[in-house]
């Protein structure tokens, strides 16, 4: 601990509450900084790749789920320490920004990491280090631009799309049916994707979830799938020719926000109130009816009188519809939100082909599927699966799968998996650092070292022999000058990856180098960590 | 903490745990096999029961359950360990699925890992391991379905089956004496829901008394309540009014509302007005002319005199089920408002004959020739709660099993037919497979052999060599052999009648694998700190 003496030799407080306070500086602290940072590398790194393992991961309440999501482990494993928080806001911003690739972020900042401490204890100056980081970032990324191949996403079927989504889906749990899901995942976005503006509202595809069944049983509604059942029993089950009555005010007499007391005095008044809330059921009912809705979806209550007039009417009527999935349906069916009943107008109804009620397995549990809306942008994929640990992990990875494709719509410009663009960088990396006459010439050296930690750690996973089969990949990459060569995860017999048909898509690539440099050169500049003791 | 270099900075919160490879792989193990060797010995009709016993203050001994049924023991135990928690809730999603095979999904699940284990220590990497479970499960699936039958819904042959399925589900129950009697009596009641899946229409009473073989399938409905007071005990004919409204006073639902008077002749007024309101109600209600109401909510004393007065035979409190299952029995439509008399045909529900019964020592209500005839009650007797809660989850296995059934149609032979079959199948791949996947497959199959293991071995019968001898009577080409758990033989499935059913064989079978594979995958376990609980 720091402590000033003024001129008779007694101690000054600097900090306030010091003895309360845990403080480490300088070389200590990067030191510990960067252990922390790598202890969560190393807990993800054997997830990487097509044959990484999973992460059991036990909530504090008990529950467990087991995943192979690089941003789910972090983030469930409730770290405490800052600078590996550090970490699980970079996987996250890649989970937020990409959607996939949140494992190898995290791999790759720890290998970065680790060459920087041996920086360290070189001695060489921290600044020094991450801009040499910064500066082989930039070729990296320039290289990678260079090596990337448009594809074309529509031709042969979508085949780029699919092996794309493959490629994600391959490291999880789900592998064995990664053609079947990531066809569905294709034509998930498809369906909703803006091609023009190369651009996909996530929000129109509902993934919903339901125990039961087995993994290749998932499916894909084009239609929006809620879980809930008809109001009232006896409702009809299926309405064809739907017209939607979207509503977001419950079927009850109004309640005003304004504070107010009706003062009943005598009978005749008794007897008047209660008329007129008869008469509110009544209205209500009418205005539903009398615009020509065949269906009403409401995303509050009903009294009991007002659901059976509803059915008297032969209105069948859906209850407590969430909020988000009122929003879906009224993007589906070109229905309008209705927040009063005197607004109700032929206009604002939304149409559909069909909407009936499913049931699954011999619990009572039913669902509404809405097919065939008016404007079809939206789609539900349904998963299931033998539990709810393989179902949540299932969701996961499609959102995944799904993360890639829009991403693939937005830039059809891609890269080869398998490690392969990782060592092509590093390649071109390394012949930078020749060129830098400085000291961070040593950065730049580590940089490529760094990059080349993926492969290794790729081949490691894989059961082959990490050293031999990078340094293979890195030699005929040179002497054949194909930056496609990569680690053979599958097993396959080509180390091609583009025989292997690895896609990955490049801004993903790209975000991965940028968003784990920033975070080394953000850990490489703390040098003073204070915090309070008990911490 | 403050030695850079040597001891790592603490990066987990405390208590907080992190265990890596070979030990978090032994952590899954042993809880997954620990599990799935808890419900083995519930496995088959020779399958002990087990006694759960509740903890917590305030209830020792007071509620404790006999059981066989695997979802139900697995759903009431305490586990801590994470892989048990999977098999648990493989478990339980096979019983939401197909409500049967509960047990044999944890115990497969538990088996797989059990020889997942060996091979691992053999050095078999665990993805490797995947792979081959993966080939043999689709291989396993194939056969399955390969030797599956299917029947005609309406013909002879498929009732047989159903009799036959049902009668192997409940050979693993407590009732497994009285088997034919309630398998005929299962029967029976799914096939009035006419391929419909809704089992709420099937309603079961539980009544302590009597013995297990006085219970009975009645082809009327049964409502656990009691005709009010002052109404008649016999309705022949009865036009019944399904309604669930407020019958003792209507609040009024128009926010802020206050009544304020000022002398008591208002008061009296007001009384009035209230009362003059309910009378109109009933009113309306009578305009209906039903014979019957039967009302969710309670019905106070004012309108249920005004109504029994006028004959009206009144029951109220039906709970929200028992009042669908009147519903759709009857065909009556549940009313909540009274304004549209002329409906009276459409909403009314109608039965030959409304009366009391008494069934052991309680009055209850009895439904006979309704209108749609899917409703049926069985009504359950027997020595003691226990017992009939017991009874009560068998038939319910039982009636999940037929209604999934009745959807899939298809069926295998039982008595670990289908399961040798399977890993017959298993072994035969496992010789065309290049590499280190066939050892995988051949521990599948091993793990699939174990069931009819475990089934024998339950039954005090030399497993060793009925495994055996089963083994050679498939390959003689004997399809429908099977375990004789009578006489300890290997005996034909066929004459013996035991069959079983497709679909939960299949779920097993997926789901037992899927679980498998998740603990297989895992290679790490992060144990958060225990959120703090503070007593109330």
């Amino acid at each position: 601990m720091s402590l000033a003496f003024d001129d008779y030799g007694r101690p000054y407080i600097i900090l306030r509450d010091q003895g309360q306070k845990k403080r480490m500086k300088g070389l200590e602290a990067y030191k510990s900084n960067i252990l922390a940072a790598k202890a969560i590398a190393n807990t993800l790194q054997s997830s990487l790749g097509p044959k990484g393992m999973d992460k059991m991961l036990v909530s504090p309440d008990g529950d467990v789920s087991v995943t192979n999501d690089g941003a789910t482990i972090v983030e469930k494993m409730e770290i405490q320490h800052p600078t590996a928080k550090l970490l699980v806001e970079l996987s996250q911003s890649q989970d937020a920004e990409i959607g996939d690739g949140t494992t190898g972020v995290v791999v790759l900042a720890g290998k970065l990491l680790e060459q920087a401490l041996t920086l360290l204890d070189k001695g060489i100056h921290p600044l020094k280090i991450s801009d040499g980081f910064d500066r082989a970032c930039d070729v990296a990324i320039k290289h990678l631009e260079q090596i990337a191949e448009e594809i074309d996403i529509q031709a042969n079927d979508h085949e780029a799309l699919i092996q794309a989504a493959c490629t994600a889906l391959g490291s999880k749990v789900v592998s064995k049916r990664k053609r079947e899901l990531g066809k569905i995942a294709v034509t998930a976005v498809l369906d909703v994707a803006d091609l023009t503006r190369k651009d996909v509202n996530l929000d129109l595809i509902k993934i919903q979830t339901k125990t039961g069944g087995s993994v290749e049983d998932t499916r894909l509604i084009s239609g929006i799938l809620i879980d809930k059942d008809m109001s009232h029993p006896q409702m009809q089950k299926e309405v064809t020719d739907a017209k939607i009555c979207l509503l977001t005010c419950p079927f009850e007499p109004p309640k005003p926000k304004t504070k107010h007391n009706i003062n009943i005095s005598n009978a005749e008044d008794y007897n008047k109130l209660y008329q007129q809330e008869q008469q509110y059921f009544i209205d209500m009912v009418k205005l539903v009816k009398n615009s020509g809705a065949n269906i009403a979806l409401c995303q509050w209550g009903f009294d009991d009188e007002a659901n059976h007039l509803l059915l008297q009417n032969n209105l069948p009527a859906v209850r407590w519809v969430s909020g988000t999935d009122v929003e879906l349906i009224a993007m589906a069916t070109g229905a309008r939100i209705i927040p009063r009943f005197q607004e109700i107008t032929p206009e604002k109804l939304g149409k559909a082909g069909s909407i009936k009620e499913v049931q699954f397995g011999t619990s009572n549990e039913r669902m509404l599927v809405i097919e065939n809306c008016q404007c079809t942008k939206a789609v539900t994929i349904l998963i299931r699966g033998g539990s709810q640990m393989i179902v949540d992990e299932a969701k996961r990875s499609i959102h995944d799968a799904i993360c890639v494709i829009r991403n693939l719509i937005k830039d059809n410009r891609i890269v080869y998996g398998g490690g392969s663009a990782e060592l092509a960088c590093a390649l071109q990396v390394l012949q930078y650092a020749d060129e830098v006459s400085s000291v961070e010439q040593y950065a730049v050296r580590s940089f490529a070292d760094a990059l080349e930690g993926i492969p290794s750690c790729l081949a490691d996973n894989c059961g082959l022999n990490p050293i031999t089969s990078v340094a293979q990949a890195k030699s005929r990459q040179l002497s054949e000058k194909n930056p496609r060569i990569g680690i053979d995860c599958m097993d396959l017999g080509t180390t091609d990856m583009k025989e292997q048909r690895i896609y990955e898509t490049l801004s993903s690539k790209k975000q991965q180098i940028q968003l784990a440099t920033q975070v080394v050169k953000m850990i490489l500049k703390i040098d003073d960590v204070i915090a309070p003791d008990d911490y | 903490m403050d030695i850079v270099g040597n001891v790592l900075p603490q990066v987990l919160k405390d208590e907080a745990t992190e265990d890596k490879g070979e030990m978090a792989r032994l952590q899954s193990f042993v809880g997954a096999i620990a599990v799935a060797d808890l419900v083995k010995t519930t496995l088959g009709p020779k399958g002990m029961d087990k006694i759960l016993k509740p903890t917590g203050p305030g209830q020792e001994m007071t509620h404790i359950t006999v059981t066989n049924d695997g979802a139900t023991i697995l759903k009431s135990m305490y586990v801590e360990n994470p892989a048990a928690k999977i098999l648990i809730e493989i478990s339980k999603t096979q019983d939401e699925e197909v409500g049967d095979g509960t047990t044999t999904v944890a115990v497969l699940a538990g088996e797989l890992l059990r020889e997942g284990e060996k091979l691992i220590q053999k050095r078999i990497h665990p993805q490797h391991v995947i792979a081959g479970w993966r080939i043999a499960r689709d291989v396993a699936l194939k056969r399955l379905r390969d030797i599956s039958t299917e029947n005609d819904i309406n013909s002879q042959e498929f009732h047989d089956d159903l009799v036959k399925i049902a009668r192997t589900t409940l050979s693993s129950k407590l009732i497994t004496t009285d088997r034919d009697y309630f398998a005929d009596l299962c029967v029976k009641a799914v096939l009035r829901l006419k391929g419909s899946s809704n089992l709420d229409y099937i309603q079961i009473i539980k009544l302590p008394g009597g013995t297990i073989r006085d219970s009975y399938l009645d082809d009327g409905f049964i409502l656990k309540k009691q005709i009010t007071i002052g109404c008649k005990r016999r309705i022949e004919n009865a036009k019944i009014l399904v309604a669930n409204t407020a019958m003792d006073y209507d609040k009024i639902k128009i926010y802020g509302t206050k009544v304020k008077v000022n002398s008591m002749d208002k008061v009296a007024e007001i009384e009035a007005a209230e009362k003059e309101k309910m009378k109109h109600k009933v009113d309306k209600i009578l305009k209906y002319q039903p014979t019957v109401f039967v009302n969710r909510q309670l019905i106070y004393n004012y309108p249920e005199q005004l109504l029994a007065d006028s004959g009206i035979t009144v029951i109220e409190h039906a709970d929200f089920e028992g009042m669908e299952r009147v519903a759709a029995a009857t065909g009556a439509e549940i009313l909540s408002t009274f304004d549209a008399p002329e409906r009276s045909q459409q909403v009314l529900g109608h039965c030959d004959l409304i009366e009391e019964i008494m069934i052991g020592e309680e009055k209850m209500i009895k439904f006979t020739g309704c209108k749609k005839n899917e409703a049926c009650t069985i009504v359950l007797r027997g020595a003691s709660t226990h017992i009939l809660d017991e009874v009560d989850r068998s038939i319910h296995d039982a009636l999940c099993v037929l209604i999934t059934t009745v959807k899939n149609k298809r069926v295998v032979w039982g008595g670990g037919n289908s399961e040798m079959q399977m890993a017959a199948a298993c072994e035969e791949e496992a010789k065309k497979v290049q590499g280190k996947q066939a050892f995988a497959i051949e521990a599948f199959a091993r793990a699939l052999r174990q069931i009819p293991t475990i089934i024998c071995d339950n039954g005090g019968y030399d497993s060793a060599e009925l495994i055996q001898n089963f083994k050679v009577e498939l390959q003689k080409g004997n399809q429908t052999c099977g375990l004789n758990m009578i006489d300890g033989t290997i005996g034909n499935m066929n004459e013996l009648g035991v069959k079983e059913c497709l679909r939960v064989k299949e779920q097993a079978l997926m789901a037992a694998s899927e679980a498998a594979e998740l603990i297989m995958r895992v290679d790490n376990i992060v144990k958060c700190a225990p959120r703090k609980r503070e007593r109330a």
